[in-house]
This record gives C-alpha cells, structure tokens and sequence, in this order.
C-alpha cells in the first residue's frame, strides 16, 4: 500500500482522519477522474470536524455509476447489449435496478445518515450483488491452475519433510477416533418384596461416521442370583445426520446363556426423542425386538426431567425366558436427575413395569407379579 | 501491559531494532534460562528489529485465581508484540522449547507460502527443541495483524500475540496513543478435553438452554418448532464462559487493565479477537468511536457505538474520552461472560461494568429462511429481509429459474409458516445444494434460502437501540489494484452437523479431502461465494491473500478482508486475486470447527515461467 498522501497531509493536516481519507482519493493509482481536485479542495474547506464529509459523496456517486457500467460492458459471456437474451432469464430491468440501488447504497453509507440496519436499503444492494453476479460464469477452475494435490512445500523442504506432518495435518482436521462411556442408569430399586438393582450401560469408540458401539444391561434383587444380564457389541454407522444403523451381536449370560443376531437403529427423533430400537434373533431362532425412547425436559440448567418408555415384542412364545408373543412387556419411568456436572447427574424417580399377555401368565406361574412398581433411586454419568 | 503513548512506542522501537539488536530486549529466561515450569506472565512485552526471537515454552497459568497449564511465548499470554516496519525483510526465530511440534501462523501478513507457518501445508512444523527462521522478505504492508499456533490445539492454551506493521510514511490513523486491545480466553481445561466434550455431550458448555423455566421470548408454538427440528434457537457459541475467562491482553475481567489516557487526545485501540472459539460485542457504553482499520487495512472512518468481532478479525478504533474513565466492554456473543479493560485519565480511575446483557435467539434467517414469513416474537429482521428473499429466491448460479424457485420455495414457505408450522417444510432439502457438495449425515441442515448478509451485525445486536457496525460499513480507503471482473464464481458450502459436532466445506471434512485442494490458477481473479449451510456463525480465514468483500461499495473500494464472518444460513461473497503462489490454509477460525474438519488448502499455481505480477503492496 502506498501511503503518499498521507505524507502529503502531514503537512497541512490535523489529526482529524476525515481529511486524511478524503486526500487518500487523489492517490496515484486512481484512475484520473476529473472530480478529483474540486473533491479535495471541497474537503479541505470542511474537513476540520472529525465526522467523514459527506461532499465525499458526489465522487462516491460517479464512481459508482462508472463501475455499474464497466460491469456491463465488460460481460465475460459477450453479452454486451441488454436486449439480447440473457441465460438466466435476466431483463433489463434487473441492470438498471442494479445500477440505481448501487448508487442509492453509497451513498447513503458515506452520508452516515441513513441507519444501515434499514430493511430497504440491505435489500437493494442485496438485489444489486445478485445481478452482478448473473454477469460472472461459474465454471471449474482454468486448466493453467493445474492439477492434483497440494504439494508445493515438498518442492522446498523435500517430501520425506513433509509428509509425517501432512498426515498429522489430515488426521487432526476430521480424522479423529473418541471414547465415550454412559451409565445411563445405575440405580437401586425400592419395590414389594426384596429390593433390586438395575444397571444400563453404553459407549463406542470410533469417528463420526463409524463406531464400535458397546451396550450392557442387567438387573436382579438383592441375594437372588441375577435376573438378566447381557452385553451387545455393534457396529454402528452413521446413515442420517441424527441416526446410526447398528448390527452384531448379543450375548445374554442370565437367566440363560443364549446368543442374538442384533439389528437396530439408534438416534435423535424430532422433538428430541433418544430412540433405540432393535430386533434380535436367537441361536435357537427366536426373533424379538425393543425400543426405548426417552427426553431429556429440562426444568433448569441442571434440573432434568426424563421420561423413558420401554416396550419389548416377541414373535413367538419363548417359555424358557418367560416371553410371551406379542406384546412382551412395557417399563415406563419418571426420572428427575440434578447435573453437578453434564457429566454427573444422581437421579430419583418411579418406574412401572408390566408383563403383557402371556408374559403375564408366564410371570403368574413363577408366583411373581406382572406388575411391578420401583422407586428408583441413582446416578446417570458419562466420560 | 504496554502502555505507552505512540510517539515512546516508536522510539523504544528504534532503539531496539537499531542499537542493540532484538535480544537487548529479551527477558534472560528466554536466552537460554529455564523456561519451563515458571508461571506464565499476563500481558506482553514488545519485540522487534531485524532479527526477532521467539521462544515457546509450557507453564503453569493462573487467571483470577483459576490455574491450568498454558502454553507460552517468551513466556508471557499473550506472547510479545511483534513490531514490524512496512518494507524492512525481518528474520523470525522461533525455539521450540515443547515436547510436541509447534509453529507459527503469521496471520494476515503477505509472506511466501513456505514461511506462512503451517505445518503440513507449507512447511514441516518445528520439532521440539528445533529452531526455525522465519526469513521474511520486505513486509508488503502496514497495519494491525496477530501471530498463533497452527499446531495441535496450541492456540487455545495461550500460543498467540498481536502484531503491528508500522507504515513506510505517517500513518493515515494519527492518534495521540496506540494500543492493543488482544481478546482471548483462559480455560483450566485441556484443549483436547474441550473437543472431546463438544463431540460427546451436545450442548456441553451452555448453560443458556432452553429450559421449562427459561424467560427467552418464545411462544410455545416456536419451543414445539425448535424441539421438532432438533436443534437449539440457544446455540450461539459453542464453547461459553462457562468454562471460559474472557481476556484482553491476557487479563481476566477483574484484573484490571488499563489503557491511561489524558483528555482531549486521541487513542487507537487495535482490537484483535485472538479468540479460539469467540465472537465478541464490543462497545465502550456512553462513546461513539470511530472504525478506522479492517483486518490491517485501513477503510473510511465509521462511527459506531458497537461492533462485533468474529474470531481473528481485527479492527481499529479511534476514540476520544472524555470522561475520567470509561469501560471497554467486550462480551462474549451469547453473553455468557465478557473481557473488561478501563480507558483510564489517571491510574486506577474506574467507570461503571455493565452487566451481560440477555442471551439472544437464533432468528428465521439463521435458519436460512430469511423472510420466509414473520414468525412472531423470533428476533430478526424480518421487515429488512421480506424484500429481497421475495425477489432472489434462489442463487442464480444454480441455474435456476427466478419465477420457479419463488412460487417453489417461498411461496410454499410461506403457506407454512403462516400456521406457524414447520409442517412441509424441509430443513434438509439436500436438492439444493450443487453437485460437488457430498450429502452426507454430516450436513443436518441446508439454507432454503439462503440472503447476502454481509449487511447483518450479528448476532443479537439486530435490535440494539445505536448503531453497530457491519460489513456495508466498510469502504478501502486506498483504491484497490485489481479492477478486473471476476472471470469466473463458485461457490463454497459451509456444513455442519451439530449433534454431532461435525463440520465441513462442500459435506466433506478435510480429512476425506487433503488430496483435493481448492484450485485457483495464477493471477486469477474469482468471486467465491460461502454459503452458510448452518446456524452458527463461522469466520473464514484465507491465508496468505487479501480478499475484497463484496458488499455493495464501488469496485474499487472494496474492503479487503483476510477473515470474512459468514453469518447462519446466509452467505457472503468475495472476490479474491489468487496472486500468491504456493499452497494456502482456508478453514474457519473457529479451533475446534477447524479442528473436526472444516479445513481445506488452497492452491495457486503458478506455472513455469509465467511472470509475477505486481502483488500488493510492491512498489512498481
């Protein structure tokens, strides 16, 4: 940048920067423009408040106007009259809206009178940007901006230099694998009959797109050998911005050993629903399915309401695990939880669960009620 | 801090470059002392001359009581003030005294890619222990720039510090003091534990959710609307000050800095937002102020009482006091905290703090949907807007039919929001997006309708009651070299998914792409076109260039830019002169944006025996 006429001002000028600019426009590289001498002689008479001179204006204006008409004489495409036809459907009209709001616009940020914030005024420039733009093609780059990777260092520090930190560089911008754990609920359940305990817990390791995703959860009563235990190890897949697809595998090691095929989505519903939803086919055939959904109501910042709803499905009668076709059975619970920290949250709540249909018979014929209330009481935390 | 009136500054300058060379100045530690494990200073000292030494070192910080580990230079955060002489070549030596590679982006400043201090892209990085030189040939311009980090997540541990470039002849800007006013934060928490939040609990650092109990003015249609897109009217930064200590030169809020004044005089404040992940509102409340500099350049004077300042921009302001004190004010974007300094008339004198002022709300047209309809009680400018999305219904560049897109989008729209439904409407409609933008899970969100909105302040500061500057604002005070019409445009698109914290150009995170640069051939000239495909606000950094914003001033005053703010579901517009041969990092300056892989190189190629051109700032 040249910075002439600010030498030239050292010697005439107070500090005020209003007269400074204004000398700015006579520098050598402005293409000459008659305006030019009366512009600074005009500022010079007026330039001793701090406030920019609004007789900056009348130049402001012709340069305008003459950019306007240099675009359009200079229409890359050849277009060079307005009355041929114009591949975007553009009329003439358009050019000369773009030429007035150009004009409208510069002035009225040089005057400093008009608030910028004004509704019109960001709308006519905006129509301006438009049409101009219609002028200039889109296109790929020219053949002469070349081809290929970007390896211009390799020519000055070499390419052995150069590529440990190329790749860094590509896996710190994207390519990075995380760790995540959830107890989403570890919690102790007051009820009829002896307490129980239930734990439900997840994580993956993995990118964005692609994860290990691992599930755990079990439950029993206290000094009973535990009811239900399993653990699922997935793949999961990202397949839309707010689900992943899941396959693998389930092992149950209570009340029976027993090994499941899993399909499954899990994900953000609209309105905030966490859904996971899953079929599992059995090593003896058996195919059933669950899902879960719950959300997350916040009270305060750290105050949270959740509701969940689980309800499992069976497509045949599993009497060994005391499944019943059909609806199997549903838990619905109330969870209030207090976040010390988004990482650590203890919890109280109720939780209701029923056994459906046969289930409930199944259950019936163990002694056991289908219906069973719990008054939870835990934590939900993550790392 | 540095507090010292220009005419001083200039002196002490002299002498250091002149007599004694840059070690004179140099604290003993960094010749060799033990740098680490000494507690990091706040504030900075000067360096300059024709050789410059810089030493980076990690330390213990403590800011307004709270310590975490820091990374320093020289020892202090910010790091020295690097003062240049437009025309003078300048040899930069920096030590790497870490146990990992580091490095030095000088951003904003013209230098030859391979100095541009980017490992990976333009160089290999400095090994630990290692010293690199920076040999820059004679500094093309003048004006306020800023240095940091491009390694690892340095930045954000206090790897940073402004620069100056004074001018050839008398500054354009006389003022009676200059100052630098350098915005950052202090977290206790490691870099990497901040991405590993944001990637793992969406929402992580705030703290201004929507709640049952909120006091946000929002109907309860308009709660239904955000919960049913699954995204948060909330989401204006990502990392708050929640964990954060907003600073200005490295200071905490109640640490009082201060820039000494007498009455009547004339003080430059170079604003340098060296923020990792923070847009700030500045405002000194009961002044006006003048913009005086862009990102280095200077423009015509603006008079302001606000300004917003995205991640690495820079302005510089001229104001003059006129009270015994007066606050600088400059809060975070979402108002979670602020960075506080005192233009002071006497040691110690005080004026009044504001307090944060109410978190604001995405709008319509952060959504993409400007003037898709007024949704009542959402903050945005609907009247301003109605307007041109009627008559611009889509970007011409697809090819699109003006009348079609109209009834197909907006009218459509329309109909929808009138019951204020998002019923039928499609906030991923991934038809709209050109070609070469790969759809994937990691777009959440394309703009309907996306407006120029170079005219916006920012947001939140739409509905303030004086007037804040924006990007129309902004007019080159010197003429601009190249008055050619682009030969051709693109368009770049900026993706996101939110949820899960992935971030992008054109759908793909750099990590997928390192083999593809953006390609411009020599000398080109070409408009781009950044299309904000999300609601956050991203901060678009070009190295080694100045581009020219393309916001309605004459051709030949285009401001030139180095970081241009492309606000939530709307685009800005450039035209860039690809005059700087070599490979260029392009990415949002948001770190951890940058860092998830909304990156990319740009490369100009110069090919063999093609003749330079007159570059800025080289005397013909």
């Amino acid at each position: 940048m040249k910075y002439m006429i600010a030498l030239m001002l050292a010697g005439t000028a107070t500090p005020a920067f209003a007269q400074d600019h204004g000398h700015n426009h006579s520098m050598p590289m402005q293409p000459a423009d008659p305006q030019d001498a009366e512009e600074a002689a005009e500022e010079e008479g007026s330039g001793e408040d701090a406030s920019p001179p609004s007789s900056a204006m009348p130049m402001d204006h012709s340069q305008m106007d003459h950019g306007a008409m240099d675009h359009q004489s200079m229409q890359p495409q050849g277009e060079g009259s307005p009355e041929m036809p114009q591949p975007m459907g553009q009329s003439p009209v358009d050019h000369s809206q773009m030429d007035h709001s150009q004009m409208g616009h510069g002035s009225m940020d040089q005057s400093g009178v008009v608030d910028d914030q004004a509704g019109g005024e960001m709308d006519h420039s905006a129509m301006g940007h438009e049409a101009m733009a219609m002028d200039i093609p889109s296109g790929p780059p020219p053949a002469s901006a070349g081809s290929g990777p970007a390896r211009a260092a390799d020519a000055i520090w070499g390419v052995e230099a150069m590529r440990e930190s190329r790749e860094q560089l590509r896996d710190e911008q994207g390519g990075q694998t995380y760790f995540w754990f959830q107890g989403d609920r570890v919690e102790y359940r007051a009820r009829e009959g002896s307490d129980g305990y239930l734990f439900d817990l997840q994580g993956y390791y993995g990118g964005d797109l692609d994860k290990f995703w691992f599930k755990s959860e079990g439950e029993g009563s206290f000094g009973e050998k535990i009811e239900s235990a399993e653990v699922q190890a997935l793949y999961s897949r990202a397949i839309a911005p707010f689900f992943d697809f899941q396959a693998g595998i389930r092992q149950d090691f209570a009340p029976l050993d027993r090994t499941y095929a899993v399909v499954g989505i899990q994900g953000l519903a609209p309105y905030l629903f966490e859904v996971d939803a899953a079929a599992f086919l059995s090593d003896k055939g058996d195919l059933t399915a669950r899902i879960e959904a719950e959300l997350d109501q916040r009270i305060t910042q750290r105050l949270v309401l959740q509701p969940r709803v689980e309800a499992s499905f069976s497509a045949q009668d599993v009497p060994e695990l005391g499944i019943g076709a059909g609806l199997d059975t549903v838990e619905a619970g109330l969870r209030l939880r207090y976040h010390f920290a988004r990482e650590f949250a203890p919890y109280i709540g109720i939780d209701q669960e029923w056994r459906i249909g046969q289930s409930a018979d199944y259950a019936r014929a163990e002694g056991e009620d289908p219906s069973v209330t719990n008054y939870v009481v835990g934590i939900r935390f993550w790392f | 801090m540095q507090a010292i009136n220009r005419r001083k500054f200039l002196g002490s300058s002299i002498v250091a470059g002149g007599l004694f060379g840059a070690t004179a100045a140099m604290p003993a530690w960094a010749r060799g002392g033990n740098m680490n494990g000494a507690t990091i200073r706040q504030g900075f000292d000067e360096v300059s001359g024709r050789n410059i030494d810089l030493t980076i070192a990690r330390g213990p910080r403590i800011v307004q009581g709270r310590s975490g580990m820091g990374v320093a230079v020289n020892g202090s955060v910010p790091g020295p003030l690097v003062r240049l002489k437009e025309g003078d070549p300048v040899n930069l030596n920096v030590t790497n005294a870490l146990d990992e590679d580091s490095s030095i982006h000088w951003h904003g400043l013209l230098v030859p890619f391979q100095f541009d201090g980017v490992p990976g892209v333009s160089f290999p990085g400095i090994r630990p222990r290692q010293t690199f030189t920076y040999e820059m040939p004679a500094i093309r311009q003048a004006g306020t720039y800023w240095w940091h980090s491009h390694s690892g997540l340095q930045e954000q541990a206090g790897h940073y510090g402004p620069i100056i470039v004074d001018p050839t002849g008398p500054d354009p800007v006389q003022a009676d003091y200059d100052y630098v006013m350098l915005l950052s934060e202090f977290t206790p928490m490691h870099p990497h534990t901040i991405m590993s939040k944001l990637k793992k609990g969406e929402g992580y650092f705030n703290y201004q959710q929507r709640t049952l109990t909120d006091d946000y003015p929002l109907t309860g249609e308009e709660r239904r609307m955000w919960a049913e897109m699954r995204m948060m009217p909330t989401d204006i930064l990502d990392v708050t000050g929640s964990t954060y200590t907003y600073l200005a030169n490295g200071h905490g809020p109640e640490e009082g800095l201060e820039y000494l004044f007498s009455r009547g005089k004339r003080v430059r404040i170079r604003v340098i937002n060296g923020s990792a992940m923070s847009f700030y509102n500045v405002r000194i409340p009961g002044l006006k102020f003048w913009v005086v500099a862009a990102d280095g350049l200077n423009v015509r004077p603006v008079e302001v009482e606000e300004f917003q300042i995205g991640t690495a921009e820079t302005y510089d302001i001229v104001v003059e006091p006129t009270g015994e004190a007066h606050t600088i004010v400059a809060e975070s974007m979402d108002r979670s905290g602020m960075a506080v300094a005192t233009l002071a008339s006497r040691p110690g004198a005080r004026a009044p703090v504001p307090a944060l002022r109410d978190p604001p709300l995405l709008t319509m047209a952060d959504m993409g949907m400007a003037g898709m309809g007024g949704m009542a009680g959402m903050e945005g400018d609907m009247s301003g807007m109605d307007h041109s999305a009627m008559g611009h219904g889509t970007s011409p560049p697809d090819g699109m039919d003006m009348s079609d897109s109209g009834d197909g989008s907006s009218e459509g729209a329309m109909a929808g929001m009138a019951g204020m439904s998002m019923g039928g409407m499609d906030m991923r409609d991934t038809s709209r997006l050109p070609p070469d933008v790969k759809v994937s899970p990691g777009i959440d969100m394309v703009a309907m309708n996306p407006q120029d909105r170079m005219g916006d302040p920012g947001i939140g500061l739409d509905k303030v009651p004086h007037k804040v500057l924006n990007y129309k604002d902004l007019v080159a005070l010197e003429p601009n070299d190249d008055l050619r019409t682009p030969s051709r445009q693109m368009e770049i698109h900026l993706t996101g998914n939110m949820e899960r914290y992935m971030w992008s150009f054109d759908g793909e995170k750099f990590s997928a792409v390192s083999d593809e640069p953006i390609r411009f051939a020599y000398n080109e000239r070409v408009r781009v076109k950044l299309v904000n495909n999300t609601m956050m606000a991203h901060p678009i950094h070009l190295h080694g260039h100045f581009f020219e914003l393309v916001n309605g001033a004459p051709a030949d005053r285009q401001p030139q830019k180095h970081t241009v703010v492309v606000q939530p579901g709307g685009f800005a517009q450039f035209d860039l002169t690809a005059d700087e041969p070599g490979d260029w990092a392009f990415h949002c300056h948001l770190l951890y944006h940058m860092h998830a892989g909304m990156f990319q190189i740009v490369t100009v190629a110069q090919e063999a025996g093609q003749p330079d051109v007159q570059r800025v700032g080289e005397s013909g």
